[in-house]
């Protein structure tokens, strides 16, 4: 039973949260949903975890939807560098639950709270569906099905503040612009190759060759996943949609949603694309750095700015961006290992910071830096959170920050750019005067008369820590992220190099220990 | 470059010209209107156009439907582009469903479907120190 089940692990983990969601509306008890929820996400989290572990020797893991064999039928193909993204994915989306159950006791009523939890689990099963599919038109379905769930659970956001119906309404309208130019992308491929089949796309391409076609279908991919992964000058909705979130949903996002577009930028650049075209080279050199730069500098120095706390952070997170593309553009193993890290550790942290956030507003209504005066002595375990994930982000050592950082720099200087290096180490000053300014209100301003707030309840601390934990434990031994983000690294590298047949896992065709059933 | 560009080139893409002018009036009106409703149709010009794209690059002129017929020599469209077309309707159907769902919110809460006046009631709220004072804690 196990054996033959254990053969279905990479179509179960979405496959259980997509049968999941429906019976949480089905049900109609919020306490019924919410179980569900949790046993399918545990569920999935379980799966990915047990994916993680048979793939990181770096093999391929191959399973043929309805036995339907590639390039035909949908792959799905499970390998370190997805194998990793849907850990994180999962991970995050089983500690947000416990969270989310207490926090949006107090943003919206009871009754629609079935429905927060059916458009959580649409949204993981999205999330999941894009990192574990092998073709190209599939990750844009699931795309949609989670960008479709996370423009609702923005909406949620609505009972605490009104504006949370403009943010989504501005994130629906970007983010489908961004998904069909990636379906414009896919069909120029298809076009030209006549398969939709990731591995098989990149060998035919490379047949192709640089023609103009394939030129433009590069470049609509890279605007749509630009889109959705809040590349900088297309990180519009970003703000918006942190800010006035649920903040459950504020902390998911920011650790799942722009992390999975960027995987799907990384594979489509390096799996499917496999840089033999110069103009992938060009763009990288000459846009996406610059870019990142500017994402590095300008977003930072946006955070600086801001009176709210959400919204400081979700400016950062544009910022964390750049970090992440500046490492993939550096083209090299090294730089995108670090991204891939950074990928990894800033899920963390965020995800910490933003679950910290979120048990100030779950007691005291409010993430505005003037009502947060003097919260350290009332709330002293949120704010320490609060403050370690903030070290984090500005990169001191012994947190999981520090690791990116130092990974981003020998990367560059690998390259020989000393300037980079020094605007990373720069950049990552403005992050100690934007972190610094939550930390000196928290701490040092007196709190106003007759707060009475208490600390967070526990089933909130709890996941908060768990991550902030994480963040610390990653920081200290980085044996494990580095080891699967340079295995990452070279499988998106060498997804196609077909000299290593993938393992199959087909019911047709088992392998050896799951032969008896 | 240039010199493919004869008219006779023009002419026998003319669907790809229809595909790029629909799409370009399609994202016009998404960025031009304030109307919250036409940008939802900009929208799905936009997308309706990319449907085009996928369904003519998959029709063979003189093909028919691609059912299995006893003349083996029968000339069909390819059948894959049409299925995904139908997946990417229902994905736009419900992209356009959810987006109305939320203007007819953002009417009920803002009173106006105009971009610009929206964007004067949040810079007001931006603007007062508490916006979240009508929503107090309720420990």
């Amino acid at each position: 039973m196990l054996s033959s089940l254990s053969a279905h692990m990479p179509v179960l983990q979405v496959i259980v949260l997509l049968i999941a969601a429906p019976l949480c509306a089905l049900f109609g008890n919020r306490h019924l949903a919410w179980t569900i929820a949790f046993i399918a996400a545990l569920a999935a989290f379980v799966i990915s975890t047990f994916l993680l572990g048979s793939v990181l020797d770096g093999s391929v893991i191959s399973y043929h939807l309805g036995g339907w064999a590639p390039p035909w039928g949908i792959e799905y193909r499970i390998d370190a560098a997805n194998a990793f993204v849907l850990f994180i994915v999962s991970l995050i989306g089983v500690l947000v639950l416990p969270y989310a159950r207490q926090s949006i006791e107090r943003e919206f009523e009871a009754s629609t709270h079935t429905y927060f939890y059916t458009c959580y689990l649409l949204c993981l099963t999205g999330l999941l569906g894009v990192a574990a599919t092998g073709d190209a038109f599939n990750v844009f379905v699931f795309l949609e099905i989670s960008s479709l769930a996370t423009y609702a659970l923005v909406a949620f956001g609505a009972k605490r503040d009104k504006r949370a119906l403009t943010a989504a309404y501005n994130y629906l309208i970007m983010g489908t612009i961004g998904a069909t130019f990636f379906v414009i992308g896919i069909g120029f491929l298809y076009m030209v190759t006549g398969t939709l089949n990731m591995a098989d796309l990149a060998v035919r391409l490379a047949e192709v060759g640089d023609t103009r076609v394939t030129r433009v279908a590069f470049v609509f991919i890279l605007v749509g996943m630009g889109l959705k992964l809040a590349m900088f000058p297309l990180h519009l909705w970003l703000p918006n949609a942190y800010s006035y979130a649920p903040s459950a949903i504020t902390a998911f996002l920011a650790a799942t949603a722009t992390k999975v577009a960027l995987y799907v930028l990384l594979r489509f650049t390096f799996t499917v694309f496999q840089f033999d075209f110069p103009v992938q080279e060009l763009t990288f050199e000459y846009v996406v750095m610059p870019l990142a730069l500017v994402a590095m500098f300008a977003a930072s120095i946006a955070a600086v700015f801001q009176k709210d706390v959400k919204r400081l952070l979700a400016y950062s997170s544009v910022a964390q961006v750049g970090y992440m593309l500046l490492g993939v553009a550096l083209l090299t193993e090294a730089g995108l290992t670090a991204g891939i890290i950074h990928l990894f550790n800033h899920a963390v942290t965020k995800g910490a910071l933003f679950l910290a956030v979120g048990c100030f507003v779950y007691q005291i209504g409010s993430s505005r830096l003037g009502d947060l005066k003097g919260i350290g002595k009332t709330m002293p375990w949120t704010t320490a959170a609060l403050t370690a994930g903030g070290l984090s982000l500005i990169g001191v050592p012994l947190t999981v920050g520090f690791i990116s950082k130092w990974y981003l720099i020998q990367a560059s200087l690998e390259t020989g750019s000393l300037w980079i290096a020094g605007l990373i180490v720069a950049s990552s000053l403005i992050a100690v005067v934007y972190v610094w300014r939550i930390v000196e209100v928290a701490y040092l301003e007196p709190a106003p008369e007759g707060r009475k707030a208490k600390e967070a309840p526990l089933s909130m601390i709890l996941p908060t820590y768990a991550l902030v934990a994480a963040s610390l434990y990653f920081g200290i031994n980085s044996e494990l992220t580095s080891s699967a983000a340079s295995q990452a690294a070279k499988a998106l590298y060498s997804a196609t190099d077909l000299a290593v047949p993938p393992m199959q896992l087909t019911p047709s065709d088992p392998p050896s220990e799951g032969a008896v059933q | 470059m240039w010199d493919e560009m004869t008219v006779e080139f023009f002419v026998n893409h003319y669907n790809y010209w229809m595909t790029v002018i629909l799409m370009m009036i399609g994202l016009y009106v998404v960025v031009s209107r304030g109307n919250l409703v036409k940008k939802i149709v900009g929208l799905n010009l936009f997308q309706t156009s990319v449907f085009m794209l996928y369904i003519s690059m998959a029709k063979i002129l003189g093909g028919t439907a691609p059912i299995l017929t006893d003349n083996p020599n029968e000339v069909y469209s390819n059948p894959l582009p049409h299925v995904l077309i139908l997946t990417a309707i229902v994905v736009g159907v419900a992209t356009t469903a959810l987006g109305l769902a939320l203007i007819i919110r953002i009417r009920e809460s803002f009173d106006t479907i105009e971009e610009d006046e929206i964007f004067d009631i949040e810079q007001q709220m931006a603007k007062t120190s508490h916006p979240h004072a009508e929503t107090p804690n309720k420990c």
